[in-house]
C-alpha cells in the first residue's frame, strides 16, 4: 500500500509535516545537548541521518525474517552496528567533530528517532520506501539541530559556525546563558512555541509531548496501556 | 579517598547533573515529571538500573580492553543493560510484587535511557576505577531524583497558571526547565572551593 504513495511524499513528511524534533517531539537530548555550535549540530545531524537511513534499509529488509517478539533486541543490535561504524569512521577522519561531540556520538544508539522509525515506519514497509523516509527525517533532524545551533550559537556567543558576526568593537556584548544548558531549554522552547504557531494557521494540530506515547517502547510498557495518571495509580494499588 | 569519592558524588549530583546540565534522559524528564508520585518512582527505578548496570558492565568492559575489543562498546552494553532490565522485571514480577508494582512499571521505559547508557559511558571516559564508577553513577542518579522531583513541583505550580495560549503546554515547560536549569547554574565551582 504504501508502495503506491509516491516517494517524494515519504521524504518531505518528515522535514515540515512530521519533523521529527518540532512536531513529533522526538530526539530532545542530542537536540539540546549539542546545539551550541552549528558545527556540532551538522555533525550530529548528518551521523544520525546515515545511521538513520542505513538502519532503515536494513530493518525493512529484515521485516519478514525478524520475528515480532525479539523485533526491539534485533532493532537495537542492527542500529548498534551501524552507530559503531559511523563512530570509527567519525574517529578516524572527523575527529574534531568527535570531540564536540563526545559521549553523544555513541547514543545515538538510544536515539528514540531511530528506534522509533523502525518500529513505526521501517518494519511495516519496502526497502526503497524506509530508505526516503530515513532521508526525510534526518533531513528533518538536521534541520531543527541547525535552526537551535544558530539561534544558540549567534546569540550565545556572537558567530556563526565560528566566524564572527558580532564584532568586538560593537557595543552590544552576546548573551552566554544561549551557550550554557538554560539557553538550550529556552530556545527549544520557543522554537516549539513558533512551530506551534505555524501549525495552527494551517489548522494542524500543536506538538504536544506526547511523553510515554511516542517513546519507542511503548508497545512493552505498562504505564502506558491506559494513558493517564490513573492508570498510574490503579498499577500501583495492585 | 572519602574526599575524591565526595567530590565525585557531590560534582555527580550538582554541578553535572545529568538532567539540567548534560541533557540526558529528557524523555521521562518532560514525559513522566507531570505528578510527584510517578517522578519520585521513576527516578528511584532510574537509580536503581544505573548502579545496577555500572556494576555488570565494569567487568564486562576490563574483558573487553583485555582483548583489545573496545570498539564493541556501544554494541555489548545496550545488549547488556537491555537484557538486564528485562531480566530484573522477570524476577520483580514473580517474586516481589509489592516493589515491582511501585518500581517496575518504569523499567522497561528505561532500557533504552540515554542516561543509563551515558553514565556507564561517561564512566569509561573518565577512567574510574570500579568504586568510582559505582559513586558516580550513585550521583548521577540521584542528581536526576532531584531534579525530577524539583520539576514535579515547578509543574504543579503550572498547571493553575495563566499562561498565554501560544506558550501552552510544551513550550512553558520547556521555560520552567530552563528556570530550574538556572538554579543549577549557581552551583557552579562549588566543587573545587568544598575540595581545594
Amino acid at each position: 500500500m504504501a508502495e503506491k504513495k509516491p516517494l517524494i511524499k515519504e521524504f518531505t513528511k518528515g522535514l515540515i509535516a512530521e519533523n521529527p524534533v518540532l512536531r513529533l517531539v522526538l530526539g530532545t537530548c542530542p537536540t539540546l545537548a549539542v546545539s551550541t555550535s552549528v558545527t556540532g549540530a551538522i555533525g550530529m545531524g548528518v551521523a544520525a541521518s546515515i545511521v538513520l537511513i542505513c538502519s532503515n534499509i536494513v530493518i525493512s529488509a529484515l521485516r519478514k525474517i525478524i520475528p515480532g517478539k525479539v523485533r526491539i533486541p534485533a532493532y537495537i543490535v542492527i542500529i548498534a552496528s551501524f552507530v559503531t561504524i559511523v563512530q570509527m569512521l567519525v574517529k578516524a577522519y572527523a575527529p574534531a567533530i568527535d570531540e564536540s561531540l563526545g559521549v553523544y556520538l555513541p547514543l545515538i544508539v538510544v536515539n528514540c528517532i531511530i528506534l522509533g522509525r523502525a518500529e513505526a515506519f521501517a518494519g511495516k514497509n519496502s526497502v526503497i520506501a524506509s530508505a526516503f523516509d530515513g532521508m526525510g527525517m534526518g533531513v528533518g533532524f538536521t534541520g531543527a539541530l541547525l535552526a537551535m545551533a544558530l539561534i544558540r550559537e549567534f546569540f550565545g556567543t556572537g558567530s556563526i559556525a565560528g566566524i564572527r558576526i558580532i564584532q568586538e568593537a560593537w557595543p552590544i556584548d552576546p548573551m552566554i546563558i544561549f551557550i550554557l544548558p538554560p539557553g538550550g531549554f529556552f530556545a527549544f522552547g520557543i522554537l516549539i512555541a513558533v512551530a506551534n504557531k505555524i501549525a495552527e494557521s494551517k489548522g494542524k494540530p500543536k506538538a504536544e509531548l506526547h511523553g510515554c506515547e511516542s517513546c519507542p517502547m511503548a508497545a512493552n510498557c505498562s504505564l502506558i496501556k491506559a494513558p493517564g495518571e490513573d492508570n498510574v495509580k490503579e498499577a500501583t494499588v495492585k | 579517598m572519602t574526599k575524591a569519592f565526595l567530590s565525585i558524588l557531590i560534582t555527580a549530583i550538582l554541578t553535572e547533573n545529568f538532567l539540567l546540565s548534560k541533557f540526558l534522559g529528557i524523555c521521562p524528564f518532560l514525559g513522566v515529571s507531570k505528578k510527584l508520585n510517578t517522578a519520585t518512582g521513576m527516578s528511584m527505578a532510574v537509580i536503581f538500573v544505573m548502579l545496577l548496570a555500572t556494576a555488570v558492565t565494569y567487568p564486562i568492559n576490563t574483558l573487553l580492553e583485555n582483548n583489545d575489543m573496545e570498539y564493541l562498546q556501544t554494541i555489548v552494553f545496550i545488549l547488556v543493560i537491555a537484557a538486564l532490565v528485562q531480566l530484573v522485571e522477570i524476577v520483580l514480577r514473580k517474586y516481589i510484587p509489592a516493589l515491582y508494582s511501585s518500581l517496575g512499571i518504569y523499567l522497561p521505559l528505561i532500557t533504552t535511557n540515554c542516561a543509563v547508557l551515558g553514565v556507564v559511558i561517561l564512566n569509561i571516559d573518565k577512567g574510574y576505577g570500579f568504586a568510582e564508577s559505582m559513586v558516580n553513577s550513585l550521583g548521577a542518579g540521584l542528581g536526576f531524583l532531584l531534579a525530577m522531583v524539583m520539576f514535579a513541583g515547578v509543574r504543579e505550580r503550572l498547571e493553575s497558571c495563566d499562561i498565554p495560549k501560544f506558550m501552552q503546554g510544551l513550550p512553558i515547560t520547556l521555560v520552567a526547565a530552563s528556570l530550574t536549569s538556572i538554579s543549577f547554574l549557581g552551583f557552579t565551582g562549588i566543587v573545587e572551593n568544598l575540595f581545594k
